[in-house]
């Protein structure tokens, strides 16, 4: 049994222009220990995934249907139309997260001390003193100098990659068994960007937790992942152990990405095979293929094909595909 | 030889850093570009490549002379433009134009498209044959918009479709030299590919020449002839793109380089990282003697004392007092 498990996850906002289809149908499991990264462009659903079930969208105007099952130490809990002191007691516990963007998620009025402390005594019923120590602890850990002192010290006292490295130890106050990250490096420098990915990989080892990538970066994922899920236009499109998909890559949308990117490892002046076209529009997306637009093997297919909806198929062990290309392949369990 | 299209020697712009308070005085100067010397061909592009801070959008914003200089000589076509006026450099922006990273906030939300590239022939009292109309709907068709698209404004277009609206613009007096300022950060990676091919063919039509300034590694190398690497204002290293990213001499150029992912698992997991200790200095306070030597792991006591000029090593100039 997965750690975390999701089912039919599916989000519409309502807004003047109509109703937006931002998540249509996303299942997929997360087990112990591993790192899924999720990965998509703008709008393709891979962040409002997360924050659905985590109870972070906005209460009005907000559909979700689904069910995001969640292992704890009091059994399996469905994430989806849970209370929101039920989730309370959850997030920044067994699930913890880290966003894009340090700045607007850490307090500027308070001390990043009294921050990592209220993040522990919310779930734990301890002396204040404990939870200061906690903090000291982690801080050090993820490479704050002078942690004693730090404790002090106001967000904007800190350089961009020292406060995400201070929403990482707010993260592991309370020992989480999932890890969200949502784009968490891509605010940063490249150099810091290794600094923090390397920190990630080492407090993942040591504290043995699931983490969700979110991101757009392809050569982040490469070195951080163990699985990817591909999304497009709030569809899971394809989902692979991290060399299978950038060894074959089966998708027409996942391809195009690949072959989309410079890389710094083939030279210079050399073309890039840009996807032609916009992303869709989630208003009014319809129930066909949500890239045939853009895709260039649109016309291998009979006529009208890409007007109805792919099922979501395993084409090999553990490599699924949402594409009418590999109807005619054998399903594989 | 001929003379090169632009020649920057020893640049400089500060910035006053008040104190707190509204009547106290300045605290100090911020030296955004401290000393910067390049020299730029007819056709050439440059890539300006730096981490955030390191003064690199100031350098090319200083250039087109969008801020004074505080010091330091900006030739263009042989023309000494440093010292010019406003007015004065009126005639020459006909030759000198900018892609700014944000096609949101460098279009005007109130004006049609139409109005927004129409502007540039307005202002410098250019009447193409065919009539304006007729040239900014050229212009679009170019970018890789359509003719109708006119009497559109701004917010009706998606952010790629956006930027390419800022090229017609830049592009609409046929100018010598464009910076491009970031120009694809903002974009998603399908839509980044589509705006550097745009970027590359339009430059190799017209025959102009860039100063293409962005963070991100693989894409300056992609469309850069030669890229000098920034750090605190200074140039650490400048050389051919080819030579630079196969060999760079530069402590600083080799760490930044071996932080940048490769999107492939088998060669991004085995490959050797830098990773550099330590925290950007203030560029109020820089560092005597290198400016990198804080965070060099090569530094020696020369390095702390006696700051480096760049010196030809290889195919290269670099600022370093032991370079790879």
């Amino acid at each position: 049994m997965a750690l975390l498990s999701v089912r039919d996850l599916r989000v519409q906002f309502a807004t003047p222009d109509g109703i937006v289809d931002a998540v249509s149908g996303v299942s997929f499991d997360l087990k112990e220990g591993e790192t899924l990264a999720i990965v998509g462009e703008s709008g393709s659903g891979k962040s409002v995934t997360n924050l659905a079930y985590m109870g972070l969208l906005p209460k009005t105007r907000t559909t979700i249907t689904g069910s995001v099952v969640l292992k704890t130490e009091d059994g399996e809990v469905d994430l989806i139309g849970m209370s929101v002191e039920d989730l309370r007691k959850i997030r920044g516990k067994d699930v913890a997260m880290i966003f894009q963007d340090p700045m607007s998620a850490l307090h500027p009025y308070y001390s990043i001390g009294d921050q990592l402390i209220e993040a522990h005594q919310a779930h734990n019923e301890v002396a204040k003193e404990v939870s200061r120590d906690r903090a000291i602890e982690l801080l050090a850990l993820v490479g704050v100098a002078n942690p004693d002192e730090r404790l002090k010290a106001y967000p904007h006292q800190f350089s961009g990659g020292m406060r995400q490295r201070v929403m990482i130890a707010m993260a592991l106050m309370n020992n989480p068994k999932v890890l969200i990250a949502d784009e968490p490096t891509t605010a940063l420098d490249v150099t810091v960007q290794a600094q923090i990915l390397k920190l990630l990989r080492d407090i993942q080892a040591k504290f043995k937790m699931a983490v969700i990538l979110i991101t757009h970066d392809l050569g982040v994922v490469a070195g951080a992942a163990d699985r990817v899920n591909v999304m497009y236009g709030g569809r899971l499109v394809e989902s692979a152990s991290v060399n299978d998909l950038y060894e074959n890559p089966l998708m027409p949308y996942t391809v195009g990405l690949l072959d989309s990117i410079p890389r710094m490892d083939q030279g210079h002046g050399k073309r890039l095979r840009a996807i032609p076209g916009q992303p869709p529009s989630l208003i009014q997306l319809g129930s066909g293929c949500a890239f045939a637009a853009r895709c260039s093997r649109k016309s291998e297919l009979p006529n009208g094909k890409c007007e109805t909806s792919p099922e979501l198929k395993a084409v090999s062990a553990g490599h699924l595909v949402r594409c009418h290309l590999y109807d005619s392949k054998e399903s594989v369990k | 030889m001929n003379q090169p299209l632009l020649e920057v020697t020893n640049l400089e712009k500060f910035f006053p850093v008040a104190g707190s308070g509204i009547f106290s005085r300045e605290r100090g100067t911020n030296k955004a570009v401290n000393g910067i010397s390049f020299t730029l061909n007819e056709g050439e592009t440059l890539g300006l490549v730096g981490e955030s801070g390191c003064g690199k959008s100031t350098a090319g914003r200083t250039i087109l002379k969008l801020y004074d200089p505080t010091s330091g000589s900006i030739k263009f076509e042989g023309e000494e433009i440093s010292g010019y006026s406003h007015s004065k450099m009126k005639p020459l922006r006909t030759k000198m134009q900018m892609i700014f990273q944000d096609p949101q906030s460098s279009l005007n939300p109130r004006q049609s498209v139409g109005a927004i590239i129409g502007a540039s022939f307005e202002v410098h009292n250019i009447k193409p044959e065919e009539g304006v109309k007729r040239a900014v709907q050229e212009l679009l068709e170019r970018v890789g918009l359509n003719a109708e698209h006119y009497d559109r404004y701004p917010h009706e277009f998606s952010g790629g479709q956006r930027q390419r609206i800022g090229i017609a613009r830049a592009i609409a007096l046929k100018p010598k030299f464009i910076v491009c300022d970031e120009p694809v950060s903002a974009l998603d990676v399908s839509i980044q590919a589509q705006v550097v091919n745009l970027l590359t063919d339009i430059r190799d039509d017209f025959g102009m020449s860039y100063l293409f300034i962005a963070h991100d590694l693989s894409v300056v190398q992609h469309i850069s002839d030669r890229v000098g690497v920034m750090y605190l204002g200074k140039i650490m290293e400048i050389a051919p793109t080819d030579s630079i990213y196969s060999t760079p001499h530069h402590p600083y150029t080799k760490a930044l380089l071996s932080a940048v992912p490769i999107p492939d698992p088998k060669l991004e997991r085995k490959r050797e990282q830098i990773v550099l200790t330590g925290e950007l200095p203030s560029p109020m306070n820089p560092p005597t003697g290198c400016v990198f030597s804080t965070r060099c792991w090569k530094a020696q006591a020369k390095c702390f004392e006696v700051e480096p000029i760049l010196q030809k090593v290889g195919k290269a100039e670099v600022a370093c007092h032991f370079p790879e």
